[in-house]
């Protein structure tokens, strides 16, 4: 606990340094604003901003990516109130209640709330991150090649059990995320692997970025083009009157609800930490909880204020809730942090519970840095409300061409080759053609990241037991994770056949 | 084109390149090897089966109507969004095709005057600000700031000077 304690101190240190305290300011800020305009998220604002960090340490980058992490779910809620379009996906329930309060003449009261309720949820999450994260990697130092893939399998199989798309699809995204990652060369034989139509820019492989900016970006920035061209390039701005008293006002009547703050911030964090569900899930179902255990549920659809804390609340919860399988384990838990586990293989990290002891720098860095954040985006937010209604009415079609320029550059940076360019201008139409149809794009991307990390833990696995795949099942961690991943890849099936007994039945 | 049929050509794409990764697996051996363990082409073989019995799936799905996808008879993509969403794919293309030939600077204040001026209908004058303005910022950052050299193509030499000055 006192270890806990003074290692988290030294973190404080880390991130009270000038550098790292203006990333983090300025990530909260971009973050906020990533978050508030319609169509971009956290994942977006990461995969497009991440080629702009190689300029600071790793550190430095970890930081400023995490506040816009942690920015853009306080962000996404300003849309989803003024506009009644979510900022982010994981701002959706947020627009139940928020947008009717706005609709009333609220919306301070409704952007308030939502601050607020970030801030606790983000609180709350990130005091049993420090306090379950050490144990964790502790247990994990353990772990062998044969774990290291069950888990990576238990990471998969969240995504087909719970994911709620269509399987097929889902398990196609995996896989096809897995082979491209296998591009480039045999790790083991060192022979050339997969050079696609004899193209030799094929042979450094595919960067997890080019595909990640790809889907993320220009894929992304397309579908938000279709959502404007059907709109017609009509907005529904609500007003807003924000003043001190007001804000005053709004703030104690914060306090009653208390309980579905807690409520809201604790469900979020755990279900953050699963890979397939994180905020978006996490938000809904708190909003579902917190009108089940309301004293008013009717009100709820109407303006509740309840009904915009639970879920954001949640969101930035599960934002720190995800961290927590990335940093002891090696495995992200949303496709953000998958992102930023692919961002620290770029800066020369080792993913996985060795990270805690060998670069205890970074991660308390990183975790004091959650603290701070916290604190930065609730100030920021409460403080520029105004601001941020007017950024939201700048033109589409001046940000536009602004995020594909980045899109661009992003995708060249990091190889400085323009076969990556082209290959990322063709995921992301490839990526926005298929999304039309439903195919889950998040398994893909973070396949593509685990995928260099899983291929040689299944080869030394079976190496160590001559071909057998019985390692996966006979050892006392590898066993239950890989009967657990099982079990949820089987979930549907489950379900499909529970369905026709009802059927039946009824 | 229907989803419907937008659901079938793409899994039978999808489906023709698992083909294609199959074989190209095949190049290196996919079996076991005594003392080396799984062969190189194994993992990415055994994958691209995976890819290709998930499309074997979709089409199942597809030819009994089942899900939203499989059933709908939606329009894939609609006529004027169609026009909106392939002019900024063609521009983004024409845009990276010219990298290499007049360099980041003669093709992004082409695209962002096509984007401002005939996609958004701005004025001249924002839209030629930017168009300065935006490559002025991105040579600052990258090049100077990340010493990231970006494609000039052509425009090469008249950045000479540039590079005594600032690298």
């Amino acid at each position: 606990m006192l270890e806990i304690l003074g290692l988290l101190g030294n973190g404080f240190l880390i991130v009270f340094e000038p550098l790292n305290l203006a990333l983090i300011v300025g990530g909260c800020a971009l973050g906020l604003f990533i978050g508030a305009m319609p169509g971009l998220g956290s994942v977006n604002g990461v995969a497009i901003l991440l080629p702009l960090t190689f300029l600071v340490p790793p550190t430095g980058a970890i930081i400023f990516l995490a506040a816009i992490y942690y920015g853009a779910m306080y962000g996404g809620a300003i849309s989803s109130i003024m506009l009644g379009i979510p900022g982010a996906s994981t701002a959706v329930a947020t627009t139940f209640d928020g947008r009717p309060l706005a609709k009333q003449g609220l919306a301070d009261k409704a952007l308030t709330g939502a601050a607020v309720a970030s801030f606790v949820g983000g609180s709350i999450s990130v005091i049993l991150f420090t306090f379950f994260a050490p144990p964790l990697a502790h247990i994990a130092l353990v772990f062998g090649a044969p774990e290291e893939f069950a888990l990576m399998m238990l990471a998969f199989a969240t995504f087909v059990g719970l994911g709620g798309d269509d399987i097929f699809k889902t398990i196609f995204s995996i896989a096809i995320g897995l082979v491209l990652s296998a591009i480039g060369f045999d790790i083991i034989s060192g022979e050339p692997r997969l050079v696609l139509w004899d193209i030799t820019g094929f042979l450094h492989g595919i960067n997890f970025l080019v595909l990640a900016i790809g889907i993320y970006g220009i894929g992304e920035m397309l579908w938000t083009v279709e959502e404007n061209s059907l709109a017609g390039g009509k907005s529904m701005l609500s007003e807003a009157t924000v003043t001190v008293q007001r804000t005053m006002k709004n703030l104690r009547e914060l306090v009653g609800t208390w309980k579905t703050l807690l409520m809201g911030s604790v469900l979020g964090y755990f279900v953050g930490i699963l890979p397939a569900a994180g905020a978006t899930p996490g938000s809904l179902m708190a909003y579902g909880i917190a009108k089940q255990i309301s004293n008013e549920p009717e009100k709820f659809g109407q303006g509740a204020i309840e009904g915009v804390c639970a879920p954001e609340a949640a969101n930035n919860a599960a934002s720190t809730g995800s961290m927590l399988p990335m940093l002891t384990l090696g495995i992200p838990g949303s496709p953000t942090t998958a992102i930023l586990l692919g961002g620290m293989v770029i800066w020369g990290l080792e993913p996985g519970p060795r990270l805690f002891t060998d670069h205890s720098e970074f991660v308390w860095g990183l975790i004091a840095s959650l603290y701070a954040a916290n604190l930065f985006a609730v100030i920021i937010n409460i403080a520029f409300i105004p601001v941020f209604i007017q950024i939201l009415k700048t033109p589409f079609t001046i940000l536009a061409p602004i995020i594909f320029i980045l899109c661009l550059i992003g995708g060249y940076a990091p190889t400085q080759d323009m076969h990556d360019v082209w290959l990322m201008l063709s995921f992301g139409i490839v990526g926005y053609l298929m999304r039309k149809l439903d195919y889950p794009l998040a398994p893909a991307v973070l396949a593509i990241v685990l995928g260099p990390l899983a291929e040689p833990a299944l080869r030394q696995s079976l190496i160590i037991s001559d071909g057998s795949f019985a390692i996966f099942f006979n050892r006392t961690y590898a066993g239950p994770i890989m009967i657990a991943a099982i079990l949820l890849i089987l979930l549907p099936l489950f379900k499909i056949g529970y369905d026709k007994i009802r059927n039946k039945q009824s | 084109m229907t989803v419907r049929t937008a659901e079938l050509l793409m899994a039978i794409m999808m489906g023709a390149f698992s083909i294609y990764l199959m074989s190209k697996s095949t190049e290196l051996p996919i079996g076991w090897i005594e003392d080396e363990g799984p062969g190189g082409g194994s993992w990415p073989f055994w994958l691209a089966t995976i890819m290709l019995l998930s499309c074997v799936g979709i089409l199942f799905n597809w030819a009994r109507k089942h899900g939203p996808i499989a059933s709908s008879t939606k329009t894939y993509i609609e006529p004027h969004v169609l026009v909106d969403v392939a002019s900024v794919a063609a521009a983004l293309t024409v845009t990276v095709g010219l990298f290499s030939i007049v360099g980041i600077y003669g093709s992004l204040p082409l695209f962002l005057i096509f984007y401002l001026r005939f996609m958004g209908k701005h004025s001249w004058r924002l839209t030629a600000s930017l168009a300065i303005i935006i490559p002025v910022v991105i040579f600052y950052f990258f090049e100077i700031t990340l010493k990231i050299i970006l494609p000039k193509g052509v425009t090469e030499p008249l950045f000479i000077p540039l590079y005594k000055i600032f690298l």
